[in-house]
C-alpha cells in the first residue's frame, strides 16, 4: 500500500474532521509569531543599525590624520557604494573683535550619506531638514556659537583668512559619533572653502574622513577589501567600533528583541504540547482500528509520522505567510517611527520559521506519536486500553532540546538562551511539582463541601496528568505573558533610566586645581548640579607586569589605539557612583596609601590585564607603578566622567591634575556656558547633548519594537490558554451530558467549571508570577546589568490576572455544553 | 395504549410526539405521531430495531430533549413549557438512568459517581445513601474504586446504584445489557428488576432483546419511529 497516499487520505480526513485545527492553529501562530518577530527584527535591525550608521553619516568611515589615498574613494566607487569626505579641526571664529573656538567640519556636495542635517534660518524659526550642507562661501553655525558670539543670520564671520556668510544655524547634524568631544560649537562649511582659509598646512592637526555608505554586501566586500589594505595612522571606523554609549544601546536594543522572540517560541512549544496530546488520544482509536485490519505497526507509524511532517509543512508555510503580513502591516504603521520605509527583510526569517514550525512539532509531538504503534488492537473493543505510556525521560529530552535548539538560533546569544532555557526548566519543574503536590493536597477534600465544589475538585483531579499538563501550559502562558510585560514596563524603564531626563548633557574639562572652588560656587550659584568633580591625569600605559607594551602585540584594532594614545586617569577615595566592582575589591581606608589601581572591565579583556597584574604608566615623563586591585563595571552611557583606570590617591596625587565634571544644562540657559567660559577661560566645554537625543531616539524605536512583538507573543499565550482549556474538553462533555440527565441545572455545571479553573488559574498565576519575577532579576541583571526591583503588581496582576482570565475561558468554553440538548450529545458519542 | 389508571398515577405521558431533524438529504422523521404513558410502579419495554428511534423517544420521554411536535408530560408537567434547566430541575432526584455505556463519570469514585444524583436532589449526607446503594448491587468493596479500575459488570452494577440511590419514582434504561456479555447481562438484568421491586420506581426500557422484553408488564413495538403495537 503507498503509504503517501494513505497519509494525505488520513491527513484530508484529518482535516475535514477538525481534529487537528488546533494543532495546526498552534503551529501557525508559532510560526507567524517567530517569522514575524524574524522579519520585524530583522528589518528594525536593520533599520536600526542604519540610524546608528547616522551617527557616522556613513556606514564605514576611514579617519586619519593625514589625506586618505584616492585608492580607497576608487574601490567603493568601483562597487557601486556612494562616497563623501569631510574634514575637521579645531578653530577661531572671529567676529567684530570677538573670537569664539569652533569645531570646523567642512563636508563635500554629497554629506551626509546616512542621517540628516537640520536648520532654522532665524532663531525663532521652524527647523527644516536640508538635503544638502552649505555652499561655498556660507557657512551654518550652532545656536551657541550665534549665543557666544551675538550673531544673526546674515552676519559675516571670518574663519581664518576667508570671510564667510553665516547662512543658516545649524540645529542638528545627526554625524556625531565620530565628533564626541568637542572643543567648542560645530561650524559646517564647504569643503572647496577650505583652501581659501589657509588653516590647513601638512603639519596642521586635521581629521580627515572618507565616508562611505550603500547596499549591504558591497559595503561588508569594501570592509574587507579596506581592512587588509589600511596604512599606518589609517582606522576604519564601522558600527561596532562607534562610540561605546551607542554600541550598549545598539546591543541592549537587539537583546530586547532577541528576548521579546524568545519568549513567542517557548509560548509555541508549550501550545503544541498541550495540542498534542489531544490529537494523540483521539488518534488511539484509528490506530487500534488500523492493527484490527493487519496494519503494522511501521506502517501506522510512517502514515502518523507523514502525516505530521506535511501538516507541518503546512503550517509553517501558513505561519510563514501570515507572519509576513503581519509584519508587513505594521512595519508600514512603524516605518514613520524610523523616518521612511524600513529596509527588506533578509530571506533568513522564512527558513527560521519553517525550522520553528518542525523543530516544535517533532520535539513535542513525536515521543507521544511514537506510542501510537503500540496502541493494542483490542482498544475497539475495550475502550480503555490505551497505549502504554510515553517514557517521561523521553518527553523531556525531545521538547528541552527542540526548546533549547530554538532559543539558540532565536537569542543569537548563548546567554539570554541559557537564562531563559533555564528559566523556562525551572517554571516547568516546579509547575509539574505543583500540579503533583496539588493533586494530592486536593484528594482528602473532594469528600468535603457541596457538589460544584466536589465537581469542580473532580475536574482537577479526573485526570491527574491531564491537570499537570493544564497546569504547566497554563502557567507557562501565563509566564510567558508576565515576562514580556517585566520586559516591557520593568526592563524597558531601567533601560531608559540609565539616561535619565536630567542626565548630564555637558562636559567640563580642563579644570584648575585653583579653579575648582569657584567652580563649585558658580553652580551653587547657577543651581546646577554638578555629577562631581574628578581629577584627571593623561598618561600612557608602558608595561603590563614585566612586559613591555606596543600596539604591534595586540590584533584588535581597539587595542592598538589603546596602547597607542593615552588613557584619562583619575584618583579617588571611593568608587564612583554608577560603578560596579567585580573582582577584587575597593582600597578601603587601610590601604588607600597603598599604589594601587582599579582597571575597567572592557579595557581589561581589550588589553588582557587580569586582577593582580602589575601596570606601568608613563606620566608626562615620570613612570609610576602599581598591583590591580580590582576590575570594575562602568556603565559608559551614564554620562558620567569615567575613568578606565583609576588610582589610589597615593598613587597619583602628587602628579599635576586638570579635573572635569559633567552637569545637566537645561534647554534656555546656553547664555550660562559663555558666562562660564568667560569666567574660567581654560575650561572646554563639550556639548554631549545632540548624542543623547540620539541615544533616546534609538531606546524609544528599540522599546516600540518590542511592544509590537508583545502583541504576538499575546496571541499565542491566549491561544495557549485555549489549547489548555480545549484539552480537558472532551471530559467536560461527558461529565455535562451526565450530569444534566441525572439533573444538574446548567448554573451548577458553570460554577463547578468555574472552580475548576479558578483554582487552576490562581495556581498558574502564582507560581508563574514567582517565576517571571526571578527570571526577569536574572535577565535584568546577568544580562542587561540593569539594577531591578521587583514589581508587587506584577504578582497581583499575575495571580488574579491568571485567575480570573483562565476562570472565564474555562467557563465559556463550558457554556456550548450546557447549551446543547443532553440527547444529541448522548447521541454524539 | 389504554389505561385503567388514575390521573395522579401517571408518571410519564406522550401524546402525538414527532421528532424531526435536519439531515444531509432534507428533513428527517424520527418519530411520528408516538403516543403512550407510564403509570408508577409499572415496567414497560420498547422494542424496535437498530435506527427505529426508540433511545430518541426515551430521551424525549425523560427531556433530554425536546420534541418537534406533541406533548410530553413528566409527572404531570408539559415538558414543552419548560426550558432546559428546569426539566434537568424537574428530573434531580426523581429520575433515575441506565445507559448502554455505563456513562459513569472517569475522574470520579463509584462512591462518588452514585452520590451525584442524591447530591442533585439535596439529599442530606449523600455519602451513607449512595455507599448503601453500592452494597445492595455487591460492590461494597469497591466504593473508592474508580471506573477504569472496574470490569464492564462493575460499571454497569455501579451505574444501576447511582439510578436508585435517590429513590426515583421513574427509571429509564437504554440497552443496559447492550456492552455485556450474555451471562454478565443477565445477571445485571435480575439485579435491574430485583431493584426496582424493591423501590417500587416505574421502569422504561429500551431493548432489543426479546427476552429481556418479556420480562416486563407491557412491551410497544417502534417501527420506522411509530409506534406499532402494544401488548400486555
Amino acid at each position: 500500500m503507498n503509504t503517501l497516499l494513505l497519509a494525505l487520505r488520513f491527513l484530508r480526513h484529518d482535516w475535514r474532521s477538525g481534529e487537528l485545527r488546533l494543532l495546526v492553529l498552534a503551529l501557525i501562530i508559532a510560526v507567524s509569531a517567530v517569522t514575524a518577530v524574524g522579519f520585524f527584527t530583522n528589518r528594525v535591525e536593520q533599520a536600526m543599525v542604519l540610524q546608528a550608521n547616522q551617527v557616522m553619516a556613513a556606514d564605514l568611515v576611514l579617519f586619519s590624520h593625514r589625506p586618505i589615498a584616492e585608492s580607497f574613494e576608487q574601490r567603493a566607487t568601483e562597487l557601486g557604494l556612494r562616497t563623501a569626505h569631510t574634514l575637521s579641526f579645531p578653530s577661531v571664529i572671529l567676529h567684530r573683535d570677538e573670537t569664539q573656538l569652533v569645531e570646523v567640519k567642512a563636508v563635500s556636495r554629497d554629506y551626509p550619506l546616512r542621517g540628516e542635517l537640520r536648520v532654522r534660518p532665524q532663531a525663532a524659526a521652524e527647523e527644516q531638514r536640508v538635503t544638502r550642507p552649505p555652499a561655498a562661501g556660507n557657512l551654518w553655525g550652532e545656536a551657541r556659537l550665534m549665543a557666544a558670539l551675538e550673531l544673526q543670520p546674515g552676519d559675516r564671520v571670518s574663519l581664518g583668512e576667508l570671510n564667510l556668510n553665516l547662512e543658516q544655524i545649524l540645529s542638528r547634524d545627526s554625524a556625531l559619533g565620530n565628533n564626541f568631544f568637542r572643543l567648542g560649537p560645530e561650524v559646517l562649511i564647504a569643503l572647496e572653502d577650505i583652501p581659501k582659509t589657509g588653516l590647513v598646512t601638512p603639519a596642521s592637526r586635521v581629521h580627515y574622513r572618507l565616508l562611505v555608505a550603500g547596499e549591504r554586501n558591497p559595503v561588508e566586500s569594501y570592509q574587507r577589501w579596506a581592512r587588509t589594505r589600511l596604512p599606518r595612522g589609517v582606522r576604519l571606523e564601522h558600527l561596532s567600533s562607534a562610540r561605546p554609549e551607542l554600541r550598549n544601546t545598539l546591543d541592549r536594543g537587539s537583546r530586547f528583541l532577541s528576548l521579546a522572540a524568545l519568549v513567542a517560541v517557548l509560548v509555541a512549544g508549550a501550545t503544541v504540547a498541550l495540542s498534542t496530546r489531544r490529537f494523540v488520544e483521539r488518534q488511539s482509536d484509528t490506530s487500534a482500528i488500523m492493527r484490527c485490519l493487519g496494519a503494522s505497526q511501521s506502517l501506522i507509524l510512517w502514515v502518523l509520522l507523514l502525516r505530521l511532517l506535511l501538516l507541518g509543512l503546512l503550517a509553517s508555510l501558513l505561519g510563514i505567510a501570515v507572519g509576513w503580513l503581519a509584519q508587513y502591516l505594521l512595519a508600514g504603521l512603524l516605518s514613520d517611527w524610523f523616518g521612511g520605509t524600513l529596509p527588506s527583510p533578509t530571506p533568513w526569517p522564512i527558513l527560521v520559521g519553517l525550522g520553528t514550525g518542525l523543530i516544535t512539532l517533532v520535539g513535542f509531538t513525536l515521543p507521544p506519536a511514537l506510542r501510537l504503534g503500540a496502541v493494542p488492537p483490542l482498544r475497539v473493543l475495550r475502550r480503555d486500553l490505551g497505549a502504554p505510556p510515553v517514557s517521561t525521560w523521553l518527553l523531556a529530552v525531545c521538547a528541552i532540546g527542540a526548546m533549547a535548539l530554538l532559543m539558540r538560533w532565536q537569542a543569537g546569544d548563548a546567554t539570554l538562551a541559557g537564562w531563559v532555557l533555564l528559566g523556562t526548566l525551572g517554571t516547568v519543574s516546579l509547575l509539574l511539582l505543583a500540579g503533583w503536590l496539588l493533586i494530592r493536597l486536593l484528594r482528602p477534600l473532594r469528600h468535603r463541601g457541596g457538589t460544584r465544589w466536589r465537581q469542580g475538585l473532580a475536574g482537577l483531579l479526573r485526570d491527574p496528568a491531564m491537570t499537570t499538563l493544564q497546569l504547566t501550559g497554563f502557567g507557562l502562558g501565563i509566564l510567558a505573558m508576565l515576562l514580556l510585560g517585566i520586559i516591557r514596563t520593568d526592563l524597558l524603564d531601567a533601560w531608559h533610566r540609565t539616561i535619565p531626563e536630567q542626565a548630564p548633557n555637558h562636559f567640563l574639562i580642563n579644570i584648575q586645581p585653583e579653579n575648582v572652588a569657584g567652580m563649585q560656587e558658580f553652580f551653587r550659584r547657577e543651581q546646577i548640579q554638578p555629577a562631581g568633580i574628578y581629577p584627571m591625569l593623561r598618561a600612557r600605559l608602558t608595561r603590563i607586569n614585566d612586559k613591555p607594551v606596543a600596539p604591534e602585540q595586540y590584533q584588535d584594532d581597539r587595542a592598538q589605539r589603546l596602547v597607542e594614545r593615552e588613557f584619562n586617569l583619575s584618583w579617588a577615595v571611593e568608587p564612583q557612583t554608577g560603578s560596579r566592582i567585580v573582582s577584587g575589591r575597593w582600597w578601603g581606608d587601610e590601604n588607600r596609601e597603598a599604589p594601587l589601581f582599579s582597571v575597567e572591565t572592557g579595557i581589561a579583556e581589550t588589553l588582557g590585564i587580569k586582577l593582580g597584574d602589575r601596570l606601568g604608566f608613563d606620566l608626562a615623563g615620570v613612570p609610576i607603578e602599581a598591583r590591580v586591585a580590582n576590575l570594575r563595571q562602568v556603565r559608559w552611557d551614564s554620562f558620567q566622567p569615567n575613568f578606565f583606570v583609576i588610582g589610589t590617591p597615593a598613587l597619583l596625587r602628587d602628579h599635576p591634575t586638570n579635573y572635569i565634571t559633567s552637569f545637566y544644562l537645561p534647554p534656555g540657559r546656553e547664555a550660562l556656558l559663555a558666562q562660564l567660559v568667560r569666567q574660567y577661560p581654560s575650561v572646554t566645554i563639550i556639548d554631549v547633548s545632540a548624542i543623547m537625543r540620539q541615544i533616546r531616539e534609538i531606546m524609544q524605536r528599540g522599546s516600540l519594537a518590542v511592544e509590537y512583538v508583545f502583541l504576538f507573543t499575546l496571541a499565542a499565550g491566549l491561544l495557549m490558554l485555549y489549547a489548555g482549556i480545549q484539552a480537558s474538553r472532551e471530559h467536560r462533555r461527558q461529565e455535562s451530558v451526565v450530569l444534566r440527565t441525572l439533573g444538574m441545572q446548567r448554573r451548577g455545571l458553570i460554577e463547578a467549571a468555574g472552580i475548576e479553573f479558578v483554582t487552576l488559574g490562581l495556581l498558574a498565576g502564582t507560581l508563574a508570577s514567582l517565576c517571571a519575577t526571578a527570571t526577569g532579576w536574572f535577565i535584568a541583571t546577568e544580562v542587561f546589568g540593569f539594577n531591578f526591583q521587583p514589581s508587587l503588581w506584577t504578582a497581583i496582576v499575575g495571580i488574579l490576572g491568571s485567575g480570573s482570565a483562565i476562570g472565564i475561558a474555562g467557563v465559556l468554553a463550558t457554556w456550548p455544553l450546557t447549551v446543547r440538548p443532553p440527547l444529541r450529545m448522548l447521541q454524539d458519542g | 395504549m389504554d389505561t385503567d389508571h388514575t390521573p395522579d398515577s401517571i408518571l410519564v405521558k406522550a401524546t402525538g410526539v414527532g421528532k424531526r431533524v435536519n439531515g444531509p438529504g432534507g428533513s428527517l422523521t424520527i418519530l411520528d405521531d408516538v403516543s403512550l404513558q407510564l403509570a408508577s410502579g409499572e415496567v414497560t419495554a420498547i422494542l424496535g430495531a437498530s435506527g427505529s428511534g426508540k433511545s430518541t423517544l426515551l430521551g424525549l420521554l425523560a427531556g433530554l430533549d425536546e420534541a418537534s411536535s406533541g406533548q410530553i408530560e413528566l409527572f404531570g408537567t408539559p415538558l414543552n413549557a419548560l426550558d432546559e434547566d428546569q426539566r434537568a430541575a424537574l428530573r434531580a432526584g426523581k429520575v433515575g438512568f441506565v445507559f448502554q455505556s455505563f456513562q459513569l463519570l472517569p475522574g470520579m469514585t463509584a462512591l462518588e459517581n452514585v452520590m451525584l444524583p442524591l447530591e442533585l436532589a439535596g439529599v442530606a449526607r449523600p455519602a451513607q445513601g449512595a455507599g448503601e446503594a453500592l452494597r445492595q448491587v455487591g460492590l461494597a468493596d469497591r466504593l473508592h474504586h474508580y471506573p477504569a479500575q472496574l470490569s464492564g459488570g462493575e460499571q454497569q452494577r455501579v451505574a444501576i446504584a447511582r439510578a436508585f440511590a435517590s429513590g426515583p419514582k421513574v427509571l429509564f434504561a437504554d440497552e443496559p445489557t447492550g456492552s455485556l456479555d450474555q451471562a454478565t447481562g443477565s445477571r445485571i438484568i435480575d439485579l435491574l428488576f430485583r431493584m426496582r421491586e424493591q423501590t417500587g420506581a416505574a421502569l422504561l426500557l429500551v431493548t432489543h432483546d426479546e427476552r429481556l422484553a418479556a420480562r416486563c408488564d407491557h412491551r410497544l413495538q417502534i417501527e420506522n419511529g411509530r409506534l406499532e403495537q402494544d401488548t400486555w
